[in-house]
């Protein structure tokens, strides 16, 4: 199983970087986004979601999906890290100390 | 955390701020849509005065209970947003496409001030709940190697 996870996380490692380069550069005066959304939202964006911020007309309207697994992802990274911490039960805590302490004295 | 961490002083001033902390949380969250601000600011200010009442109070404070359910209430402000999604979807129109929602008015714009509002709830209630439950998780461990010395 742990063999498993490492072969897939260095599978989805690779898999991202070798599309890195498709992306736009930073900055770029001729990508996409900053040609003509950007204007849009500005121009548009109170019109048509009728909320004065636009970080908030950005946020929650003309990118709700980006947001909701933004919020997912929370989520998940939240439960995991509470899963790595929680207190193990004491069964399973006192096994690995006894044979700790076996192994001291010998 | 069994052991109190505040004595007289931070007993007394906290008493006063909290509900403050907790009420420009709400307004952080309610007034999102007009200036800085929205749903994951609002859940970290709320969150903040549970982890101070937590850590203050210890286990004489009333929020203990809390974390038992952060990790519930923190999939339920998801599930909020998805519901969002969901409702309109099964109205007939897009994910998230807020005119589908089942309100009442008169203007495109309201509907999606309505939507706005709504998910943004959702992400302040799941930001809160993740905080507070990583806030339990560590001072069950805290408290797990205290007794253990």
């Amino acid at each position: 199983m742990k063999k498993l996870c490492v072969a897939l996380i260095i599978l989805a490692t690779v898999i991202c970087c070798s599309f890195a380069g498709a992306l736009p550069q930073i900055g770029s005066h001729v990508a996409g986004p900053n040609i003509y959304l950007s204007r849009y939202y500005i121009m548009n964006g109170e019109e048509e979601t009728g909320s004065k911020n636009l970080v908030t007309a950005v946020l929650a309207d003309y990118r709700g999906f980006d947001t909701l697994c933004e919020t997912t992802v929370l989520f998940l990274a939240g439960l995991t890290t509470a899963v790595i911490l929680y207190k193990r039960t004491r069964e399973e805590r006192d096994v690995p100390r006894d044979q700790e302490k076996r192994r001291r004295k010998r | 955390m069994k052991r109190r961490f505040g004595g007289m002083i931070l007993d007394c001033a906290f008493r006063i701020m909290i509900p403050f902390m907790v009420l420009y949380g709400l307004y952080v969250l309610l007034h999102g849509e007009h200036t800085p601000g929205g749903g994951f600011q609002a859940g970290g200010m709320i969150a903040i005065a549970i982890v101070c009442v937590r850590l203050i109070l210890g286990t004489q404070s009333n929020l203990r209970d809390l974390g038992a359910k952060a990790a519930l209430w923190a999939g339920v402000g998801t599930f909020i947003y998805l519901l969002t999604g969901l409702v309109c979807v099964l109205r007939g129109g897009n994910f998230l496409e807020y005119e589908y929602l089942p309100f009442f008015f008169q203007e495109a714009a309201q509907y999606h001030k309505a939507g706005i509002m709504l998910i943004e709830t959702g992400v302040t209630v799941c930001v809160a709940a993740t905080i507070v439950n990583i806030l339990d998780a560590v001072i069950e461990r805290v408290d797990e190697d205290d007794s253990d010395d």
